[in-house]
């Protein structure tokens, strides 16, 4: 358990080395951020007093051995365009980003589960080819695409959803979220509809296979000839051995979702890490993008490791040290 | 499999030999759906090769675009006399013109970084499969890496660091795709090096780069056909999805994505047609390649074989 533990940090390590070396060089080959902060009526002696206040005006090995001692004692650096420190300005806007993949998330299970589960118990009915026609054309619709249509037509054509913008966040518990209220959920169900697409059309694949396969094993049979009811057969039996595989991949695509949150936020003005990533990238701003890949690739080792512990918990053959080497 | 001569050579008049090409053909067609995929995937193909013959407008000849026909509604005539079908966007172009010209950008960014990615992880997959050892490890090691981070991820931060232009999101692409062709080349490789075919040529003394060149790399090329087609949908999907980002392609390459991006701000003012036509142009051809590969894939799996 140990030396898993130790090897994924490892890994996760390597990653973020080589991500941030990436980005620390390559922002700089695109082009110097301070052309991005600079205004047509500043004179040269002020550009040149706002390089130096970022340390822009220093080669980028000098800039790099400076992020490197800032690194040592936990300070990534501040924004160049908002001037607050790059780690704070992300983790403020972590909250909205996780609430809509967490929403997305349960609507995937919500509508995905029984679609699939219909299709894997009945796979010959028109509806179950139906179904399953739709979960091809999930896969094969672009995102963004999809949301726009949603805007297009719950927003503009009919007016029932707000197409941009977040609800009032309230904190509960510690947490920030605006879910407390009715506009809340008005504000969050089109963003998080049209990034749950993708991940519905996946739970109905995967509940139809692993249905078809349940249903053929010898303790549903045996349920069977003991007389239980269709129904009870249903949701004890097979929907509890259904869930293992769904379980493990839903758990590896919460990060999917955070990563694909990236598109969904920027179509529907949603506030959260993705949004600011973009607008970071289209200014070059580095500190922030950055500190994103820090945050992001630890939050993935996080989940990565929560689902395999959860993996070994739902299904006792399974032993950590063994999988994935 | 494909280089596996067919059981024929035993039937002495042989009555008609079966090449494993026709063979492929004949089942592929068997599915109506597949073949629907098929031809409208040619169709595609066919209007964005043709597309300055059959457009009334070069949306990139500025003599030709006039801003007083910006935003048509579809159907309506311009002021050259042809009559936009689809409606034109922001600056005056006719959609449908700019779709075909946008097509062309998307399908060669897809097809170009899909072989490239292809190339690359076959060899690399080769590499590791024969060489073995600390360098197999170090190979699946990235690959395994690569492939717990999201796609899209790994593109965004690529053209973070690359910026815009066609050449970085080929790259990008490239990048972002190879380690799933050298996962998939490395296992069937390992399962074919063990194979009596090898021995032969190991024994006749043929050298170690024409055994894997010639003799194991086209055994291992049905599986990379399959992820070829699925991950050329995925590519030039991700390919509009950063340009629609507008970290992708640059406005002087419209691409579908792109002008999908430019007619976002005339959405919700229900000007739909300058993001929905492309769009649906997007999406039929990502769906044909999808039917496609879903047929190939049927078709390739020899677990599948009657």
């Amino acid at each position: 358990m140990l030396s898993f533990l130790i090897r994924r940090v490892g890994q996760a390590l390597l990653v973020i080395v080589a991500m941030v070396l990436i980005v620390f060089f390559g922002v700089h080959v695109i082009g110097d951020p301070i052309w991005m902060l600079i205004s047509p009526e500043m004179d040269q002696q002020a550009i040149a007093q706002t390089a130096a206040a970022l340390g822009l005006d220093k080669p980028i090995q000098e800039q790099f051995l400076y992020f490197l001692k800032g690194l040592a004692v936990g300070d990534l650096g501040r924004s160049f365009i908002h001037g607050e420190p790059a780690i704070q300005l992300i983790l403020s806007r972590m909250p909205a980003t996780l609430e809509l993949a967490v929403v997305a998330l349960l609507m995937a299970i919500v509508i995905g589960l029984p679609l699939g589960l219909y299709a894997g118990l009945n796979p010959d009915s028109p509806v179950s080819r139906t179904i399953m026609a739709g979960s091809i054309l999930g896969f094969s619709l672009p995102t963004f695409w999809v949301g726009l249509m949603l805007i297009m037509f719950f927003s503009v054509m009919l007016g029932w959803l707000p197409a941009t913008g977040r609800g009032d966040p309230q904190t509960v518990l510690g947490f920030e979220t605006s879910l407390l209220s009715l506009q809340g959920w008005a504000y969050i169900a089109l963003p998080a509809l049209n990034l749950a697409l993708l991940k519905i059309s996946l739970i109905i694949r995967l509940a139809r296979a692993g249905t078809r396969e349940v249903i053929l094993m010898d303790y549903v049979k045996f349920a069977r000839a003991k007389g239980l009811s269709r129904q009870r057969i249903v949701q004890v039996h097979v929907l509890k051995n259904i869930m293992i595989p769904i379980v493990t991949v839903l758990g590896l695509e919460f990060g999917s979702l955070m990563a694909f949150s990236v598109v969904t936020e920027t179509i529907f003005s949603w506030p959260g890490m993705g949004k600011l990533l973009l607008e970071s990238i289209q200014r070059l701003d580095r500190p922030v993008i950055v500190a994103y890949i820090m945050v992001v690739v630890i939050l993935f080792v996080i989940i990565n490791l929560v689902v395999d512990i959860l993996y070994s918990i739902l299904d006792p053959r399974v032993r950590l040290t063994e999988a994935k080497a | 499999m494909s280089a596996v001569p067919a059981p024929t050579t035993t039937a002495a008049p042989a009555p008609a030999v079966e090449t494993p090409i026709r063979r492929f053909l004949r089942t592929f067609a068997e599915d109506r759906v597949a073949v629907l995929g098929f031809s409208l995937f040619a169709l595609i193909v066919l209007l964005a090769v043709c597309a300055p013959l059959i457009t009334p407008q070069n949306p990139y000849d500025l003599a030709k675009v006039d801003l007083m026909d910006s935003r048509l509604p579809p159907g309506e005539r311009m002021g050259d006399g042809f009559t936009a079908w689809l409606g034109s966007d922001g600056v005056g172009r006719d959609l449908y013109s700019g779709i075909l010209y946008g097509l062309r950008i998307s399908l060669m960014v897809g097809a170009l970084s899909g072989l490239i990615a292809a190339s690359i992880g076959m060899s690399v997959g080769l590499l590791a499969a024969y060489a073995g050892g600390r360098v197999e490890t170090f190979i699946m090691r990235i690959v395994d890496l690569q492939l717990s981070l999201p796609a899209i991820l790994i593109a965004l931060i690529l053209v973070a660091a690359l910026g815009k232009g066609v050449d970085k999101i080929i790259i990008a692409l490239v990048v972002v795709q190879w380690a799933y062709y050298a996962r998939t080349v490395r296992a069937s490789a390992l399962v074919e090096r063990r194979k009596e075919y090898v021995e032969a040529a190991q024994s006749l003394g043929l050298s170690t780069r024409a055994i894997v060149f010639r003799h194991i790399m086209p055994n291992c090329l049905a599986p990379v056909i399959v992820i070829l087609t699925v991950q050329t949908a995925h590519a030039i999907s991700l390919e509009a999805t950063l340009s629609f980002l507008g970290v992708g392609l640059p406005q002087t390459e419209p691409s579908l994505g792109v002008l999908i991006a430019n007619g976002f701000q005339y959405m919700l003012s229900g000007r739909y047609w300058i993001s929905f036509f492309p769009g649906l142009a997007l999406l039929l051809t990502i769906v044909s390649i999808n039917l496609m590969g879903d047929r190939i894939r049927d078709v390739l799996n020899p677990r599948l074989e009657k």
